[in-house]
């Protein structure tokens, strides 16, 4: 099996496993109020690592290069609410632009 | 700034509400189909991945750490960590959801942050009605973009840096970050996450990185 179908299968699973967590282990019974606060806040943690790791990380090395432009784009436009689509294809152009003229 | 049409509990009102919604995730189906495709994987894997994960930030890393040259565990690792708001999710439905254990498991799949937020009525309640409607225009909206994306993926495989798309992911990170940075437990957990996983770049596998920067929740989740 190749390591690609092998990610599909175990991320499959766990997901599933994960979204029907609540309804097969707790019946009906409420939420642990002290675990919800650290679960939302997993999200932004995880994404900030994104963000920085795909815009600046090339290998094992941290660099600045023309996608920094594109991230700067994505900020504006986030920090405009503009649609999620026109954030993500414009700074893909900006990025693409600036390689271009930059050769 | 609902109206009465906007929260009407039924599967029509819940799929129409989400229509607007559709379209980006269309968007970034047809992105994850083309990376999917660019670290990999075969195009009916891609496809069975989003039928059944059905959970984009999490297919987004998974699929990009393996890309990088990560590890499987690296990339089930970072995906489990990110889904794990679904777990907190999940919980708040359940009042909701009804029916016996295997038919709650089945409708909590649907629970993505946008048909989840759709299916809110407010004061914590939820309605089933509106998750089925969105949750299934989402599903499909998903799995169709996704094929889209792994056969117009194929034709871009020359160098995907002409096209600037490697600089559409942290884009749509940062997208997907922007509503959580605006309150200050949020921005705590995102600067922690980043300054962990810049850290640990140079000096661990690929993958390793994200699955660390989890541990910014933690410091997030003190400075409130």
């Amino acid at each position: 099996m190749t390591a690609g179908w092998l990610v599909v299968i175990l991320v499959g699973a766990s997901s599933i496993a994960i979204k029907g967590a609540g309804p097969l282990l707790m019946g009906g019974r409420a939420v642990p109020p002290g675990i919800v606060p650290v679960f939302k806040l997993l999200a932004p943690a995880l994404f900030g690592a994104l963000v920085v790791t795909q815009a600046f990380a090339r290998g094992r090395e941290l660099t600045l290069d023309a996608r920094l432009a594109g991230l700067l784009v994505a900020a504006i436009g986030a920090h405009l609410r503009a649609p999620t689509f026109a954030v993500v294809v414009g700074a893909a152009a900006v990025t693409a632009a600036l390689r271009f003229f930059a050769r | 700034m609902l109206s009465d049409i906007q929260v009407e509990p039924t599967v029509r009102a819940g799929a129409r509400a989400v229509l607007p919604l559709a379209a980006a995730i269309a968007v970034l189906g047809v992105s994850f189909g083309a990376l999917a495709i660019s670290s990999g994987l075969s195009p009916l894997a891609a496809v069975v991945m989003s039928a059944t994960t059905f959970a984009g930030s999490a297919q987004f890393a998974a699929v990009s750490i393996l890309g990088a040259g990560g590890s499987v565990g690296a990339a089930l690792g970072a995906a489990t960590l990110l889904n794990a708001r679904y777990a907190a999710m999940g919980l708040g439905l359940l009042p909701a959801l009804g029916g016996g254990r295997w038919k709650r498991l089945l409708l909590a799949q649907l629970a993505v942050d946008e048909s989840w937020a759709v299916a809110y009525l407010g004061d914590g309640r939820f309605s089933r009605e509106r998750l089925v409607g969105a949750g299934l225009v989402l599903l499909a909206a998903h799995v169709a973009a996704t094929a889209l994306g792994t056969v117009a993926g194929g034709h871009f495989v020359g160098d995907p840096a002409v096209w600037g798309l490697d600089a559409a992911f942290p884009a749509l990170f940062l997208v997907l970050l922007w509503p959580h940075v605006q309150r200050p437990e949020g921005r705590m957990a995102a600067a922690s996450g980043a300054a962990i996983a810049c850290a640990l770049v140079p000096f661990a596998p690929a993958g390793v990185p994200i699955v660390a920067a989890a541990l910014g929740s933690l410091v997030g989740s003190r400075s409130r």
